[in-house]
């Protein structure tokens, strides 16, 4: 019989999550630990992913307002200038980012790449 | 026990009485109503200690019933026809959900055009949904098999919801003695309390019944499946018990002067009541023919049901409902399906009767079977044929 969900500590989810477990080890009804959506990896969805050109990146964090998942930070570069980072694990591969991204002179900097 | 004369309905409604569940939401609805109206009672005069919910709709109804028994506590409801179409939704979440709620359904035919009377179709509709599905052939086992539902919903093996089927009017409103289980002895055998492992406490958070999309959906229904399956032999334990406690005995596919059977009526419900009867003043004739009830609907006893078939060489389907453009009958289409396992080819006929409420007699039961022996004999099957329809 599966376990009950709230037996399974954070590193048994994130195991669970990273090895699918199947229906003889899953709990029932569907359920999972309180808070547990921190470790589902929900970036397994995703098509395609965003990837950034930094030459074209303006630092506007329109990005960063924009992701539907908080999967982007802002980090410094080497100039200072703010930039996008991807957190690949929850990015669902929507493309908004990339669609609100201004770019320079047209040119966007993120842009979607097939997995 | 005493013997007390009570409709159907009652019957039904003095079984969740003795019970006292946690919990009863539900909303009335012809030919049922007269179990929530009797249960109202029971709260308002103080004699159950349950939260009754008043509800707005069925779907809200089912929907109170899912969120009660996923926070641990013990849940009856009630419904046919129309109700169930509206709470569809969500009898298939209180299946996923494991949530071991009781729903007797008093089975009346579905609109339209709009009908109150008896008819099965309600009930055999979700039998693809995860509940366990019973049919009572008289006012007893209605009672009965409602107070073994929760022993064999909450069983930790199963942890599925059940349903009791009543023929709607012909059961649910006519008056027979029956022996009324005390609470005492209802505790005694299902448990004073429900015993949750799996629910929603804020002390202990968890979720239930989360988003599963391509990942995870298949594993999640595979473990409805496999509850399922590990019901049969819990169900056939529950019986046991029962006739331990009360000396009426339960098995999941019954038959009934079948030893020396040359030919069968298979059926479920109060049909079985006039099957039984055809087959005395048959027998009495030196017809050679007996009767199998199909009780438990799902999980399908597929298997004792073919044991009982062996040395047929015809068997006769009677349900009262109908799969429009179906390969046959709903529960013949399962019997000839499970026939196809063993190799065994008795003759079938099929037939449907008394949608609506329509009456069928003794009399017809005899036509149906002489009408299918001249076929049998001419080693024909009979396609499905409605019995008593005018052209």
């Amino acid at each position: 019989m599966p376990a009950l969900p709230n037996e399974v500590s954070d590193d048994d989810f994130k195991t669970w999550v990273k090895e699918k477990w199947g229906y003889k080890k899953l709990p029932m009804a569907g359920s999972t630990p309180p808070g547990s959506s921190r470790f589902f990896r929900t970036g397994d969805w995703a098509a395609k992913q965003p990837k950034l050109n930094a030459d074209n990146c303006i630092s506007c964090l329109k990005c960063y307002f924009f992701c539907p998942d908080s999967a982007i930070t802002m980090k410094p570069g080497n100039d200072g200038k703010l930039r996008p980072e991807f957190d690949y694990f929850y990015c669902k591969g929507c493309g908004v980012c990339s669609n609100e991204c201004p770019g320079r002179k047209g040119e966007k900097a993120i842009y979607m790449e097939d997995l | 026990m005493a013997r007390i004369a009570v409709t159907g309905d009652d019957a039904v409604a003095l079984a969740a009485k003795a019970v006292n569940p946690d919990v009863v939401a539900a909303y009335p609805i012809t030919p049922q109503t007269i179990i929530v109206e009797r249960f109202a009672d029971f709260v308002a005069d103080g004699e159950v200690d349950t939260e009754f919910i008043t509800v707005e709709s069925e779907h809200s109804a089912m929907s109170a019933c899912v969120g009660a028994s996923s926070a641990g506590a013990r849940v009856f409801t009630s419904s046919a026809s129309a109700g169930l179409m509206l709470m569809y939704e969500i009898i298939f979440i209180a299946a996923s959900s494991r949530t071991p709620i009781v729903m007797a359904i008093a089975n009346r035919a579905i609109s339209g055009p709009i009908n109150i009377h008896g008819e099965m179709t309600d009930q055999m509709l979700f039998r693809d949904s995860g509940w366990i599905s019973l049919f009572s052939e008289d006012n007893q086992e209605a009672h009965d098999q409602t107070i073994m539902a929760f022993k064999i919903g909450e069983h930790p093996d199963v942890l599925l919801p059940v349903a009791i089927g009543l023929d709607g009017f012909i059961l649910s409103h006519a008056i027979e003695g029956i022996e009324a289980v005390s609470r005492e002895e209802a505790l005694k055998f299902i448990g004073g309390e429900r015993t949750a492992e799996l629910k929603l406490d804020t002390k202990d958070p968890i979720s239930i019944g989360l988003l599963h999309l391509q990942d995870y959906y298949m594993e999640a229904r595979a473990q409805i499946r496999d509850a399922q399956e590990r019901s049969r032999q819990i169900i056939v334990e529950v019986f046991n018990e029962w006739e331990k406690l009360t000396g009426r005995k339960y098995k999941p596919v019954e038959s009934y002067m079948m030893d020396d059977a040359e030919y069968a009526f298979i059926t479920m419900g109060s049909s079985a009541g006039n099957a039984r009867t055809t087959v005395d003043e048959l027998r009495a004739k030196g017809e050679k023919v007996g009767l199998i009830k199909i009780r438990v609907y799902r999980p399908f006893f597929g298997d004792e049901i073919t044991k009982l078939c062996t040395n047929l060489k015809g068997i006769i389907t009677i349900e009262r409902a109908h799969s429009f453009g179906g390969p046959g009958g709903i529960f013949s289409t399962d019997i000839k399906s499970a026939l196809f396992n063993t190799g065994l080819s008795p003759n079938v006929a099929e037939y449907t009767i008394g949608l609506g409420g329509r009456d069928t007699l003794i009399k017809d039961y005899h036509n149906m079977y002489y009408r299918a022996k001249d076929a049998f004999n001419e080693g024909k099957n009979l396609p499905i044929y409605w019995w008593g329809l005018r052209e």
